[in-house]
């Protein structure tokens, strides 16, 4: 399969190595990975904020990108949700309407792509460590993901995966929240960071790298051992 | 900004960082978690059950003209008198006047969200009457001369010390760590107010269209009393509550008491039909219902929110809520807090002055999740966003996503972004956190990560 990966802006900058993962892993799948150099950014910032008519031609852009995908895989939940959900509200009653609803229905988030689409379920990775795992609210409640990246977890060697305590409550990212409410956003990462080390686990694993980016700089300010990593990067670790 | 969203801004940092709090509430709401489980374990459907309560909410709102007609036209037929109060203002004054016309020297009250939302007591207590608050958790933010701290709980950020403390100030009691005699305490002074009281005023949970009745929800009898001991009883109810048929009490109201207070059913449930009839004991001898609108229909008439108007007032998004877990009920100061407040004060209050709490929210959806009649709550907040965004735009933030728009939407522009980004990293990394930072909204208490010295791109090209 042609698959059409979709890099988020900030796994582009900051952690390049959870979509390198996602390319190792869907090429080793036997897979022809497509990378549309020309995105940089789903337009989520802007069409959160309330400022869709700002968000659109960022947007307009990435389905133009995406117009010929077989199947697109985005290595975020939130930016996958914005995508396949948002995209088809963000361009209604436009000329791009019929496009944004097509091409959410070729886009996955790219564990559950791996499971719901590939069938995968083990990957042959070895990752010795005690680990939990924490959903991203858009992955989970938008789209609906909860059990394909366990899926994947669980047929890893060594790998041990504890639940926190609720944890379906968010990290406290936002996107722009986090900024617009620093405060409300740190007191909420603390009482997440908190539930995680209640485990034991040496690493918190997710899905998408923004809520991991805004623990990882509250566990790193903290001092706390602690540490991040993306799912992807966990699943292609040998 | 405006000057309650400063005012918002002000008190969550306050509340945030109040680790005391957040452990009251934490506790407080990992015991209802418990006890909501239970009670939507002993639904045979939990999810069948939100869909038919949302269903039936949808029926009631979309033909909400019908409904409320026939509910006033059954409940005047038992001598009850109805009054429209289209404004607060109106409502307060309708319920002065029959105070007035009574003469009344003193008022009880029973729990009723509409009447913080007008400012009821504030009112009575200015034309100089004496009301008292007698669900319990009311009584003590009464005395504390405080609003609710939540639509259900209204003392649950106080703990049992500081009531103690509270009766020994305001009512002489001795200290006590006892939730029983703490309740016996309040009981006392209550029970004289009940005897003496001339004027009863309550809320209502639900307005039966078919047999024009109204159901209150309770646990301490306090209602009941509301509505038996004194003469005249006055219920201010929204338009909203109002339900077609008496059968759908079968599954409102134990849905009500578990998302609530993970109760099965809640201690008393009553229905009320009219005033004492003639050959019956009890019961008050006039009965004025009071619908008020106050822009219920200014959001009837938002197709897109309108399901806003489903809510039962459970509480049970704000339970869910990790805002308002950390930053408190009075934090939203407005009446309606948590995701349903962020939801429809705007539109009772004013989009732009009220968007802060629509933008107060990471859109997590646990609140969408919970609701038992399916309001689509966090999305809501969306279309608020938007909705504030196109009637006023923050000069500021547009031109920044304009800005981004147009870097991201040019490769070349969006790499040498990034490599300024990364020359700029070790300078901003001087200033980290400090006035001259200008991450400083995330660095005052989160590391950034370093920028990657290659990028995904950079790698993708490089082994192209």
């Amino acid at each position: 399969m042609i698959i059409t990966l979709f890099i988020p802006c900030f796994v582009d900058a900051v952690y390049p190595q959870a979509g390198i993962s996602m390319v190792q892993i869907l090429e080793r799948l036997g897979h022809t990975v497509v990378y549309p150099e020309e995105t940089a950014c789903c337009g989520q910032p802007a069409f959160n904020s309330g400022y869709w008519d700002e968000a659109r031609p960022v947007a307009i852009k990435v389905l133009e990108q995406l117009k010929n995908a077989e199947a697109v895989v985005i290595g975020s939940g939130s930016c996958g949700a914005m995508v396949k959900k948002f995209y088809p509200e963000l361009f209604a009653n436009t000329p791009q309407a019929e496009l944004a609803k097509q091409i959410a229905e070729r886009t996955w988030e790219f564990s559950d792509f791996l499971v719901s689409q590939l069938g995968v379920t083990a990957l042959g990775a070895n990752f010795p460590h005690k680990v939990t795992f924490h959903d991203g609210c858009h992955g989970l409640r938008e789209l609906g993901i909860k059990k394909s990246p366990r899926t994947l977890l669980a047929n890893v060697r060594g790998l041990e995966l504890v639940e926190m305590s609720e944890a379906e409550t968010c990290c406290g990212f936002g996107g722009t929240f986090a900024a617009k409410f620093p405060m409300i956003s740190t007191a909420m990462g603390e009482v997440k960071c908190a539930s995680a080390a209640e485990t034991g686990a040496e690493y918190i694993v997710s899905n998408d790298s923004s809520c991991l980016m805004h623990l990882q700089g509250l566990l790193s300010r903290q001092g706390k051992p602690i540490k991040t990593i993306h799912l992807a990067e966990v699943l292609n670790h040998r | 900004m405006s000057t309650f969203a400063t005012q918002f801004l002000k008190q969550a940092r306050v509340m945030a960082g109040d680790l005391r709090h957040r452990r009251t509430i934490r506790t407080a709401l990992g015991n209802y978690e418990i006890a909501r489980d239970k009670g939507q374990a002993s639904f045979q459907n939990w999810q069948s059950a939100r869909q038919l309560a949302s269903e039936t909410k949808w029926e009631a709102i979309n033909h909400l003209d019908k409904y409320l007609e026939q509910f006033v036209s059954k409940i005047e037929a038992r001598g009850t008198k109805v009054h429209w109060a289209s404004t607060g203002e109106q409502a307060r004054e309708i319920i002065l006047q029959i105070v007035r016309d009574k003469q009344s020297r003193s008022i009880i009250k029973s729990k009723a969200m509409t009447a913080e939302e007008i400012h009821l007591n504030a009112a009575l207590e200015q034309a100089g009457l004496n009301v008292v608050e007698n669900d319990l958790g009311e009584f003590i933010v009464q005395l504390r001369h405080e609003t609710p701290y939540h639509i259900v709980f209204p003392s649950m950020h106080l703990t049992r010390g500081e009531i103690s403390e509270l009766f020994q100030r305001e009512l002489g009691s001795a200290p006590t760590n006892d939730p029983e005699e703490l309740t016996m305490i309040a009981r006392r002074v209550l029970r004289k107010k009940f005897l003496t009281a001339d004027i009863g005023i309550t809320g209502a949970n639900f307005a039966i269209a078919e047999t024009g009745m109204v159901s209150i929800t309770e646990n301490e009898g306090n209602a009941r009393l509301t509505a038996a001991l004194p003469k005249t009883m006055i219920t201010l109810i929204g338009i909203e509550k109002v339900l077609p048929k008496l059968a759908d009490l079968a599954l409102f109201l134990p849905m009500l008491a578990t998302m609530g207070t993970g109760q099965a059913l809640t201690c008393y449930n009553t229905m009320y039909g009219g005033p004492r009839q003639p050959g019956e004991s009890d019961g008050p001898e006039e009965w004025h219902v009071v619908l008020l609108d106050n822009h219920r229909t200014e959001l009837l008439a938002d197709a897109e929110q309108r399901d806003a108007l489903h809510c039962i007032r459970c509480g049970a998004c704000l339970n869910v809520c990790p805002i308002f877990r950390n930053v408190g009920g009075h934090t939203y100061g407005t009446t309606y807090s948590g995701p349903i407040g962020s939801v429809v004060t705007p539109h009772l209050r004013g989009l732009q002055d009220w968007k802060h709490l629509s933008n107060a929210s990471t859109l997590c959806g646990a609140c969408t999740e919970t609701c038992p009649v399916k309001i689509d709550l966090h999305h809501h907040l969306l279309q608020n966003r938007r909705n504030a965004a196109k009637g006023k735009p923050v000069f500021f933030e547009r031109l920044a996503y304009k800005l981004f728009g147009f870097v991201a939407n040019r490769p070349a522009l969006w790499v040498l972004a990034k490599k300024l980004g990364r020359c700029g990293q070790p300078l901003q990394n001087l200033v980290k956190g400090t006035a001259l930072d200008p991450a400083r909204a995330w660095t005052q208490t989160r590391d950034l990560p370093p920028l990657a010295g290659e990028s995904f791109k950079d790698w993708w090209r490089k082994r192209k």
